[in-house]
């Protein structure tokens, strides 16, 4: 059960349970829809982005496993007030931390995305838990109003 | 375990489930220190060791290319190729060998169909009808079609049990349905269809019928002829068998109206540049080298069931299958998708508050290997409101035991969620 228990540490069950930023924005600038093919897994970003590209406020729905849940529940927190540059490097870090190992590079809030760390033992969830990512950064780069981890 | 229906449900005694077992080398094995409980047999099944040989000895001993040299072994993989043929038409019951061609599965089988019958003859208004619960191998190469030739695809829609909608059907399949296509069992609920009805319909309408057997091939008995059905296509390694494997039934005179769909070596009689000529069945539809060890395989795998009897299997699979859903009812919060009255051994769930990809990683901890997802059937998961399920699948050599242990999992990820 080890590397079970690394996957799912208590703080995925209580984002999962409890996701933070639940729910639709009243009027977002951006709207951008997640999809995983392989699972069915749905996700719509919802963002408020000032005019220097800054994200004023984020929030998501849909529905996936607990690992996506808790993904896009620890991103659209962290992510908040950060600048799309920001956004941007710690979705690179994420990705190296959950494809590779060690920590990403750590820096500033990577302590916060630790807790997915687990899923690098697991390649099949790796989707999981970087399709909230993908679509921040479709988002963030204006591309198609949906994307996809295929 | 409580449930007093779950204990009353006995295999029947004369199938010996733990020499089938032994048949089979991939169930050996340990899986996150648990022995390995394979539920996944509706995606793909184990083959056993009789299979494994016939594919090694054919390598070992007699391969070469077929119907092409005058030499020893290119008559020995001939004659093993062709054989296989002939062993599989018996087995399905086919009037001529030269109805079965070899494709590479399922997908292939329907492909063929869709482009060398469907596409030169269906044209604007004309319609293709399907259900809603096709595997999307039989949904996709009909839209293509419909792309194609302006033809438009219509679905059977499922009832909430999970069976199709055969009211709805009788006035879907019309005058204007030129094809009929429709699984013999669904993957994913696996609900059996009631082929002989639908192949009623669709002859009254004039349309022809296009029956996926790939989930049907492993449970049943196939007999083509008494189904009485068009086409009928199906995967060697869902039965068993191995990968890349896999047979098109078609009517004789249907497939000797149609032109191959694919140019090459072995599927014609001269070349020159002024024309060709094709080859006769089947072989005008098996252009190029074919998968020769697949079909020795898919030949063997054909000996392997009949040694041991579908009838035995289906009594077997159908015990296991019940005490299955009984455990399932007496799990709270555990829902099993389709309640149809004939059903294969596939069982589809969710949990509340679970996401199946959880279920399914916590499951492969226990050694117990599901499917989760939304199983190839899109629009099935969007009829019953749901993106995906996990999915128990059994298998001839599937036991109560084996159930026990997929329940107690099921435990555990009650316990963590
Ligand atoms: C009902 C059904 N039809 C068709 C297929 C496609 O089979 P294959 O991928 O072997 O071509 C499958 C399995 O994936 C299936 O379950």
């Amino acid at each position: 059960m080890s590397h079970l228990r690394e996957l799912y540490q208590e703080v995925i069950f209580d984002h999962n349970r409890n996701p933070h930023n639940f729910g639709k924005l009243p009027n977002p600038d951006r709207t951008v829809h997640g999809h995983n093919p392989l699972c069915g897994d749905q996700l719509t970003l919802y963002l408020q982005v000032d005019a220097d590209g800054a994200i004023r406020d984020i929030a998501f729905d849909g529905h996936g496993c607990a690992i996506s849940v808790a993904s896009a529940s620890i991103m659209t927190d962290l992510v908040k007030g950060a600048s799309a540059a920001e956004a941007l490097l710690w979705f690179d870090k994420f990705h190296a931390m959950v494809t590779g190992g060690g920590d990403g590079g750590g820096g500033e809030g990577m302590e916060k995305l630790a807790v997915l760390g687990g899923v690098r033992q697991y390649p099949m969830r790796v989707k999981c838990a970087t399709l909230p990512w993908h679509t921040l950064q479709a988002a963030l780069r204006g591309g198609g109003a949906t994307v996809s981890t295929e | 375990m409580k449930a007093a229906t779950a204990t009353a449900i006995k295999p029947p005694a004369d199938f010996a489930v733990e020499k089938i077992r032994a048949d089979f080398p991939a169930l050996h094995q340990k899986v996150h220190g648990r022995p390995l409980v394979y539920l996944d047999n509706a995606a793909s099944a184990q083959k056993p060791q009789a299979v494994i040989d016939a594919i090694s000895d054919y390598y070992r001993r007699d391969h070469a290319n077929v119907h092409r040299g005058v030499h020893t072994l290119s008559q020995r993989a001939t004659d093993a190729y062709e054989g296989a043929r002939e062993k599989v038409r018996a087995w399905i019951n086919a009037a001529s060998s030269c109805e079965c061609i070899y494709v590479s599965g399922a997908t292939e089988g329907v492909n063929l169909v869709a482009q060398a019958y469907a596409r030169p003859r269906l044209k604007s208004g004309d319609e293709i009808v399907a259900t809603i619960s096709e595997h999307h191998s039989n949904i996709v190469p009909w839209q293509m079609v419909c792309e194609q030739t302006g033809a438009v695809l219509r679905a059977i829609p499922v009832q909430d049990n999970g069976e199709l909608d055969l009211r709805a059907a009788a006035e879907l399949i019309g005058g204007r349905t030129r094809i009929v296509a429709f699984g013999h069992i669904s993957n994913a609920l696996g609900t059996v269809n009631p082929v002989a009805e639908l192949t009623a319909m669709a002859r009254a309408a004039g349309a022809v019928t296009v029956v996926d057997g790939a989930q049907a091939m492993p449970h049943l008995r196939v007999d083509v002829r008494a189904l009485d059905c068009d086409f009928y296509t199906f995967s060697g390694h869902k039965m068993y068998g191995p990968t890349g494997s896999g047979i098109l039934y078609g009517k004789e005179a249907l497939l000797d109206s149609m032109a191959p769909y694919r140019g090459g070596g072995e599927m014609i009689k001269s070349v020159s540049f002024a024309g060709t000529v094709y080859h006769d069945l089947p072989h005008k539809f098996e252009a190029g080298t074919p998968f020769i060890a697949g079909a020795v395989g898919l030949g063997a795998t054909v000996d392997y069931l009949g040694g041991i009897g579908m009838e035995q299997v289906a009594a077997h699979e159908s015990a296991v299958l019940d005490y299955a859903l009984a455990r399932a009812a007496d799990t709270p919060g555990l829902t099993v998708i389709g309640r149809p009255r004939q059903r294969a051994a596939i069982l589809s769930f969710t949990m509340d508050g679970v996401h199946p990809h959880d279920i399914g990683t916590v499951l492969d901890h226990e050694g117990v290997a599901v499917r989760t997802g939304h199983h190839c059937a899109q629009p099935l998961m969007q009829r019953f409101g749901i993106a995906a399920t996990a999915r128990a699948s059994f298998g001839m050599y599937n036991t109560r035991a084996e159930v026990d242990a997929l329940f107690a999992a099921v435990g555990k990820v009650r316990e963590m969620f």
